[in-house]
């Protein structure tokens, strides 16, 4: 049973990119430095729904919990140490490089992903390949703790050493 | 997608009438109509326990106080939160001129919003559980973190420096004891073996609160802190902040908090309920009936708790978390991890096993940190403040 055909996937995801792309383009345009912070969480909300689409639950969950638990909080704390929040969103001297920069990365970005080979899945999964879509967190937890367990631990350290740098950072003397 | 829902009977049934109705062709419908049924049972009726159980913890506190509580509109009191619903709505809205008026009406929604979005995990009793996930409990930790950026909105909206305090000590106090949580969250998912809150209910044997106990009592703790209740209520303790990010508000958005406040209790029963009491299984036909008795089990000790224990300071509040539960977490996680290992099967007798080896730890635990706390004089009143008392005294 698939309720959800595909004309409304096709609309939810429409309606989802452009959110996304309207959020993305908003935070830059606009002059309040919280809004701004906002419009960039909305948007990364967005593409959390766009993950669900794909049916990577497990990467949705995951975007919401770090970017609108985590990133949200430490941007939210920045923009509080702005001066004048409401018009510090100005355009700045770097802006056209910015721009020349950003658009340049959009049209390779464009441009690679016209030119790549997707290995598509077919129509109908094969068995082996529909398990993983099932389990996905108990697989990523094994293959993390197996395959790739160097480079989680690796990850690890360099979590450990940022925490005990922030802790020698704000310590009182 | 869609088929998520299925094992709920209710949806399954609404599901197949209108599809009696519109036929095959039309699945789309029929599945948007059940989904908005449920969807539409779900929360009001919890919004609904909600607003009731604001009666109730009047009336519960005011028997702590010695006093009656509202026991005037309708019988012994019950439609006093119709009334006070009536009084909110019928108030002047008033929004600060310096205030950004965007953000500052979407902060009550952002707030009720991820504790409606919860439920969506949370197995209430057979075949009531709308979305059986495989991710359920990492879900609950993604919502519950929108919560403070909703009181981040609020307190930086109103314009206004006691709600912006209140703000900063909630999002400091939310941050810190959200923590904790996910280690035990982390804990009960490693002796479930799964992360579905459905797997972690059946997975008991015997309820996890007699299995992991030092878990269980970290995440009342911290669940009251996240709830921003008594004594963790800092962020609007009356007598210092007025009432914290909610200085602003009036009529409805204030309601909207307040009902997000209360019903949020609720949710901490029921997660609490699934994860440490067992959930539901016990006699099938009255699974929703038992469900509810634990939760409001839970309501009234955080009802009791709140009205023994007076308002921690900032300071004892963070040295709590970060020196108290924090350790206390990574010593539940250990353990269990290694208890896991030793017992994978979590059978009835290797659970006993593990819980008698936790009561240990727990003990132990206990005692070490209480002695600490006394060498460090961790909850020593500050001179100022032994001034203040003894003016006052």
């Amino acid at each position: 049973m698939q309720p959800v055909d595909n004309a409304f996937q096709e609309f939810l995801f429409w309606l989802l990119a452009a959110v996304t792309v309207g959020c993305a383009v908003l935070v830059v345009v606009v002059r309040d430095m919280f809004r701004a912070a906002l419009l960039l969480i909305a948007s990364l909300m967005s593409v959390a729904g766009i993950f669900v689409l794909l049916n990577a639950e497990f990467l949705a969950v995951v975007q919401v919990a770090i970017y609108a638990g985590a990133i949200a909080i430490l941007v939210v704390f920045a923009v509080m140490l702005t001066r004048d929040v409401p018009e510090a969103n100005r355009s700045s001297p770097i802006a056209p490089a910015a721009f020349t920069m950003a658009a340049v990365l959009l049209g390779a970005l464009i441009y690679s992903i016209m030119q790549a080979e997707w290995d598509l899945l077919p129509e109908d999964v094969p068995a082996p390949l529909a398990a993983v879509f099932v389990d996905t967190p108990a697989r990523l937890g094994t293959m993390l703790l197996n395959e790739y367990v160097l480079a989680f631990e690796i990850a690890g350290v360099l979590l450990f050493a940022a925490v005990i740098g922030a802790l020698a950072l704000v310590r009182e003397r | 997608m869609g088929d998520l829902l299925r094992e709920n009977t209710l949806y399954g049934n609404i599901y197949d009438w209108a599809i009696g109705i519109v036929g095959e062709d039309l699945a789309w419908l029929a599945y948007t109509v059940a989904v908005m049924a449920i969807i539409l049972l779900v929360v009001n009726a919890f919004l609904a326990m909600g607003t009731l159980y604001t009666w109730a913890e009047r009336r519960i506190i005011g028997r702590f106080q010695s006093r009656v509580g509202p026991n005037r509109v309708g019988p012994f009191g019950l439609l006093q939160a119709i009334a006070d619903a009536v009084k909110l709505l019928f108030k002047e809205d008033i929004v600060p001129r310096a205030a950004d008026r965007i953000v500052f009406n979407l902060a009550p929604i952002a707030m009720l919003a991820p504790s409606v979005m919860a439920l969506a995990v949370i197995p209430f009793g057979q075949t009531s559980y709308l979305a059986n996930l495989n991710i359920g409990l990492l879900y609950l930790i993604a919502t519950s973190g929108i919560a403070s950026l909703a009181v981040m909105m609020a307190g930086y909206a109103s314009s206004n420096r006691y709600a912006m305090f209140g703000a900063m000590r909630a999002v400091a106090m939310l941050i810190s004891y959200e923590i904790p949580l996910v280690m035990v969250l982390l804990a009960v998912a490693l002796l479930a073996g799964s992360m579905s809150l459905v797997d972690v209910m059946t997975s008991q044997a015997i309820p996890f609160l007699l299995v992991t106990p030092l878990g269980a009592i970290i995440f009342f703790l911290a669940i009251s802190a996240e709830l921003n209740r008594s004594p963790f209520d800092i962020t609007e303790a009356e007598s210092e902040l007025i009432a914290g990010y909610l200085t602003e508000y009036s009529g409805m958005k204030f309601g909207v908090f307040y009902l997000a406040e209360f019903a949020n209790v609720l949710l901490a029963g029921a997660i609490f309920s699934t994860l440490f009491l067992g959930g539901w299984p016990w006699w099938t036909p009255l699974s929703h009936v038992w469900f509810l008795v634990k939760v409001m089990a839970f309501a009234f000790i955080a009802i009791w708790v709140r009205s023994t224990i007076p308002r921690f300071r900032i300071d004892q509040i963070m040295v709590i978390a970060w020196k108290v539960l924090f350790p206390l977490s990574l010593v539940n996680v250990a353990a269990i991890a290694i208890e896991v290992v030793a017992w994978p099967e979590r059978t009835l007798p290797q659970l006993v096993i593990m819980g008698i080896i936790n009561w240990g730890i727990t003990a132990v635990a206990t005692v070490a940190v209480t002695r600490a706390w006394r060498a460090s004089n961790g909850l020593r009143v500050s001179p100022s403040a032994r001034a203040v008392r003894l003016e006052v005294g």
